[in-house]
């Protein structure tokens, strides 16, 4: 059984104009030490489905539907109380932007220490104690000393560093990381991912990493999901989605990103652009979402949704039109 | 011929107020002592992490605020020192497209107005029909449609907005655009449009680019040359092939090495800086970059490195590239150059 599997997700926000469908029907499992990249442009869903998860969308307006079952229990069934057992102990979540997410005026110790007092019932001078082993664990220098200080006196990437403290105190069996390096500068970045894939060997946690740069999802994923128009379009392995990508909205990002060392080997040549823009999710679509920008695009696919399809072992994309390759049955 | 803009020993700081009791007034240090030059029809792009002062080059460019030593000419002709009256003209040949399409918009303004504007503002145009001849051609060359004109700037995405953001830049017909991270705020998709549109304004108007950006790899795609700034000072200037294939400070090779790449088969080493920036107000002395520097050796703690030809065209500020270095260091950084591809 694996540790998360996500059936069917449907979460929908009533809006004055009508019920916008940020996810409409997303499934897929993650099996634990393995990291999962879900990645797409702005509101694809990849942050909601995220938040979905941990059951952090209000309601109303959103309304959740489908089945998160986690260790087999279905998240969505539980209630508020045993979902606060869960947040922050068996599933934590790091967030983009460091500085709006810890508390200005309560120490590092105080906020890391937090979660362990909550879930661990450990004392104050205990929960102290551990906060100081997780900052080193994170590498931060001096941690007896900065265990006193409050975020403001803190680098981004130190705070960075911090939110992960906070967020694998527990040793979590999930983590959720939502653009953890966008906020932060290259070389900073690379500290970043580094500890990420350091301590992912250390605690066996499952990772999803939520991102939109897709060097990031080559450098540190197991296996990624391209979302577009709250849908997911196409899953595969890391190697084999940069390899041999199927739907042509992948195929599209692919080619439209910049490439570090392009220069070098000569290719001087036009990005590759994706026309148009992402569709309005208010209004109901009976086609394909990305048959509008699509240059594959015919009159099947402005009628009728293609499903998820297996295209190569453990390849599926939703596309009318994608290669497949025999499929042993 | 003069290039269209040169500027020798820029530099910008701000004072951090009042000092208490005793102690001496306090500066941030944001821009200490920039010189480069952009030709006609040429880009040069400002990277950097931030702070390290490459938006306050572009603003002292654009004369948002009296510099604090330094010069800026453009076409020759020191602007820097401009009476207000006299500013008007060079405004119009410097224009700017910022990061954010969402606040740099009047929400109150519809398109048209936007637009008409700058070319009224600085009376290119006698007459209304002129005027809308004008705004249809400025549609034209951003590829927007010709109705977008009547409408207001929420009703466009973000790649849109942008567009109309180049649009105003183009109206006052300027030589010079200053593009303040104007593609790093945009998706994947609509950030490949964007770099492809300012690339075919620049060859069809024949502009020139003050590209600043933190994103290498759109940098490498567009630029002629690159100039890297760390902490208020240029650490390394040359022409984009050279800088890409040939970097000569270990503070670009450690950025280029940085870069994420989305190709999971790429096997590359990498040079993870440690520790942080350090602070502009109170810059290392010696070489700025020595706290984080891989080679760092005694002289880099006592003597800053100028800035000085390494080849044809390509500066550098270290002093792994003067002679009396040891062969073994020079070989360091080379290597570690080579092993980042």
């Amino acid at each position: 059984m694996a540790l998360l599997e996500v059936e069917d997700l449907q979460t929908h926000f009533r809006t004055p104009d009508g019920i916008n469908r940020s996810v409409d029907g997303v499934t897929f499992s993650i099996e634990s030490g393995q990291t999962l990249a879900l990645v797409g442009e702005s509101g694809c869903g990849k942050s909601v489905t995220a938040m979905s998860i941990l059951r952090l969308i209000p309601e109303p307006p959103g309304k959740m539907a489908g089945k998160i079952r986690f260790m087999g229990r279905n998240l969505l069934d539980l209630s508020d109380k045993e979902m606060r057992g869960i947040r922050g102990n068996d599933i934590s979540m790091i967030f983009q932007e460091p500085m709006n997410s810890l508390n200005p005026v309560l120490t590092i110790g105080r906020q890391i220490g937090e979660t362990l007092r909550l879930h661990q019932g450990l004392s104050q001078k205990e929960a102290e104690q551990r906060a100081v082993d997780m900052l080193s664990r994170v590498g931060i220098p001096e941690p007896t000393r900065r265990v006193g200080e409050y975020p403001h006196q803190l680098s981004g990437g130190m705070r960075q560093r911090v939110m992960i403290a906070i967020a694998l105190a527990c040793n979590p069996k999930l983590l959720i990381a939502d653009e953890p390096t966008t906020a932060l500068d290259v070389t900073i970045q690379a500290q970043i991912l580094d500890l990420v894939r350091d301590l992912k060997t250390d605690i066996g946690a499952a990772i999803l990493l939520i991102t939109h740069d897709l060097g990031v999802v080559a450098e540190v994923a197991d296996r990624v999901i391209v979302m577009y128009a709250g849908r997911k379009m196409e899953e595969a392995s890391v190697p084999e989605l940069f390899a041999n990508p199927k739907h042509p909205y992948t195929e599209g990002l692919l080619g439209a990103i910049p490439r570090l060392g392009s220069s070098l080997r000569g290719a001087t040549a036009r990005l590759s652009e994706i026309p148009g823009m992402v569709p309005n999710l208010k209004k109901q679509i009976d086609g394909c979402l990305f048959s509008e920008r699509c240059y594959k695009a015919t009159d099947i696919c402005r009628k009728i949704a293609p499903g998820l399809e297996e295209k190569a072992p453990g390849h599926v994309a939703a596309c009318h039109y994608a290669s497949k390759e025999m499929v042993p049955a | 011929m003069s290039p269209l803009l040169e500027v020798n020993g820029l530099k910008k700081h701000y004072s951090l107020g009042r000092p208490l009791f005793g102690h001496s007034r306090e500066y941030v240090h944001a821009v200490d002592g920039v010189s480069f030059h952009i030709d006609k029809a040429e880009t040069l792009s400002l990277v950097g992490e931030s702070g390290c002062g490459k938006s306050t080059v572009g603003r002292a460019v654009l004369r948002l605020f009296p510099i604090t030593a330094g010069e800026v000419r453009l076409g020759g002709e020191r602007i820097d020192n401009l009476s207000a009256g006299r500013l008007r003209n060079m405004r119009r040949k410097v224009q700017v497209v910022f990061q954010d399409p969402v606040s740099s918009l009047n929400p109150r303004m519809r398109v048209r107005n936007i637009l008409a504007e700058p070319i009224k503002n600085f009376g290119l145009v006698r007459s209304r029909a002129g005027l809308n001849a004008r705004l249809d051609d400025l549609m034209k060359k951003v590829g927007l449609p010709a109705d977008a004109l009547n409408r207001w700037p929420h009703e466009f995405s973000g790649g849109q907005r942008q567009r109309i953001g180049i649009a105003r830049a183009l109206a006052a017909d300027p030589e010079l655009i200053v593009c303040d991270e104007a593609v790093s705020a945009l998706d994947v998709s609509v950030k490949a449009q964007i770099v492809n549109l300012l690339q075919d304004l620049q060859r069809e108007l024949g502009l020139a680019l003050l590209f600043i950006s933190h994103d290498l790899a759109v940098v490498e795609h567009m630029t002629h040359r690159v100039a890297v700034m760390y902490l208020g000072k240029i650490v390394e200037l040359a022409p984009r092939h050279e800088l890409f294939a040939r970097p000569r400070h270990p503070y670009t090779v450690a950025l280029l090495s940085a870069v994420p790449i989305p190709d999971p088969k790429a096997k590359r080493s990498r040079i993870i800086l440690k520790g942080d920036v350090p602070s502009p107000i109170n810059p290392p002395k010696g070489c700025r970059f020595n706290t984080r520097c891989p080679f760092v050796f005694d002289r880099c703690r006592s003597e800053e490195p100028e800035l000085r030809p390494v080849e044809e065209g390509h500066l550098a500020a270290c002093h792994l590239n003067d002679q009396p270095v040891s062969e073994s260091q020079l070989r360091g950084v080379e290597a570690m150059a080579r092993r980042i591809w």
